[in-house]
């Protein structure tokens, strides 16, 4: 049934899941979490939440197969194996709770500068020649950001990108995802705590329970 | 000129020096005493046993009994260099990453001294195999665990940054790209000092031995001079193998960071 999928026919029975572009996870799983089934189509957004030690950010470190687990992943019906780790990164991009910064200005970290993504999110054109040892927890994670929708990537796993940010830089980053979701089609998994942003950012709710990830219905 | 051969008692009252400074140590509760008796201890036994071998090997020569010689100094030499690391590699890497390393840079380079530039014959000739690999190896032994140690150590440190990276898309070898360099110049840095120190401040170990033997002293540093070219090339090759493996052994097939392949050491 899922053969439609695995072999990329574009021909879908009824039995089969409707064809979408974007992330499918097909009996995905590690050690905090039985196999499951996924799928996030081009320009959605689902919520991911559950208590802390859950393991949802292990479940996006494995998505963006950082680390070893169990079952398979597709982008735009392509499959994983197809491609080298540093393909699939690429492609399915992750933001951290914690972005770490390895050069000494916050530039080296970009191929190129692109000042209206700066804006976007509340930065001048000068952020470049900042120190990136010296950046506020709120800093790190807008330019976290911003590095990391500089290497275009089609999925955005971002775990709480908000967590370190006050409610104007909240609004910005929450504008700036759901743009690249109307205007480039990503798919975006979101984890937050937050039962409001939840709401706003997310149309589908998933949630990290006894080492099942389950669909939640919010009225 | 003729050697002068030493008696036990010339020996004793080296050693009595040690414990001499044992016992200072124990007066002054440094409480290295043990371990300084059991080092010594050790060196005397250990370089015994050597000339008793090299004295029957230099009789029999054969071939087979050299290789076997040549085979524990490897083995031994692997040993020492996962025993100075604060974090080894699980399993057979954890010997195995220093061990081959050192087996390609010491083993051919020593084979090129013999074979091109001092022309032994036979090449295997223990009078000049055993010396100049136990020099190779010893040295190559340092470098290769002190930068091993750096590469795993910044490694550890610095998950963040090198899955920072990752995260980003690039390779596993821009990731760990500074952390391998640093690694590398490290664990080049004591032979540096050697070669840029020697003759001025310390008198070569090997050179010391040839004057002593009767050898002239002009041909003694000639000796020297390949023999401290031929240690910096052989731990700079040995490191530079030992680092590429070391950082190989750190990603798996998907590029991924495998901290979980080291372990903390004693």
């Amino acid at each position: 049934m899922a053969n439609a999928w695995a072999t990329g026919s574009g021909i879908s029975s009824s039995s089969a899941p409707i064809e979408v572009a974007g992330l499918r996870l097909k009996r995905f799983g590690n050690t905090l979490l039985e196999p499951f089934d996924l799928e996030v189509s081009a320009g959605e957004c689902v919520s991911l939440t559950g208590p802390s030690g859950s393991g949802k950010s292990r479940l996006l470190r494995a998505i963006a197969d950082l680390e070893p687990h169990e079952g398979e992943a597709y982008i735009d019906r392509q499959s994983r194996h197809n491609m080298s780790g540093p393909q699939w990164r690429k492609r399915v991009g992750l933001l951290p709770a914690e972005c770490f910064w390895w050069g000494e200005r916050v530039a080296e970290h970009f191929s190129e500068l692109d000042a209206r993504l700066f804006q976007a999110l509340g930065f001048g054109p000068e952020v470049g020649d900042w120190e990136s040892s010296r950046l506020s927890s709120g800093e790190r994670q807008r330019l976290g950001l911003a590095r990391l929708l500089a290497n275009e990537p089609e999925v955005l796993l971002l775990d709480e990108p908000t967590a370190n940010l006050d409610r104007e830089n909240r609004q910005r980053v929450e504008d700036l995802i759901r743009s690249r979701q109307s205007q480039r089609h990503c798919a975006v998994i979101w984890v937050t705590h937050d039962r409001e942003q939840q709401r706003r950012v997310a149309k589908r709710h998933y949630l990290i329970d006894a080492r099942q990830l389950r669909e939640v219905a919010w009225t | 000129m003729d050697l002068i051969q030493l008696s036990a008692l010339d020996l004793a009252i080296a050693a009595g020096l040690v414990v001499l400074l044992a016992g200072l140590s124990l007066r002054l509760a440094l409480g290295i005493e043990r371990k300084l008796l059991i080092a010594a201890l050790r060196s005397i036994v250990q370089l015994s046993l050597l000339g008793l071998v090299l004295k029957v090997l230099f009789e029999q020569s054969h071939p087979a009994l050299i290789a076997l010689l040549a085979l524990f100094m490897l083995v031994v030499a692997g040993y020492e260099v996962m025993a100075r690391q604060q974090r080894r590699f699980t399993g057979i890497w954890g010997m195995g990453v220093g061990t081959l390393s050192m087996f390609l840079s010491s083993f051919s380079v020593t084979l090129l001294a013999l074979q091109v530039i001092i022309r032994v014959e036979p090449w295997y000739s223990v009078q000049y195999l055993i010396p100049l690999l136990g020099m190779l190896l010893g040295n190559t032994m340092s470098g290769i665990a002190i930068a091993l140690d750096n590469l795993t150590h910044n490694a550890w440190q610095q998950r963040g940054q090198i899955e920072a990276r990752l995260m980003l898309g690039h390779a596993w070898q821009q990731a760990i790209g500074e952390i391998r360099r640093n690694a590398l110049r490290s664990g080049l840095i004591p032979i540096i000092n050697a070669m840029a120190a020697a003759g001025v401040v310390s008198l070569p170990g090997m050179m010391t031995g040839q004057i002593l033997a009767g050898s002239p002293p002009f041909e003694a540093a000639k000796y020297q001079i390949m023999i401290l070219l031929l240690i910096s090339a052989g731990t700079g090759f040995g490191a530079t193998a030992a680092v590429w493996i070391g950082s190989r052994r750190l990603f798996d097939e998907r590029q991924r960071l495998r901290l979980d392949r080291l372990r903390a050491g004693k």
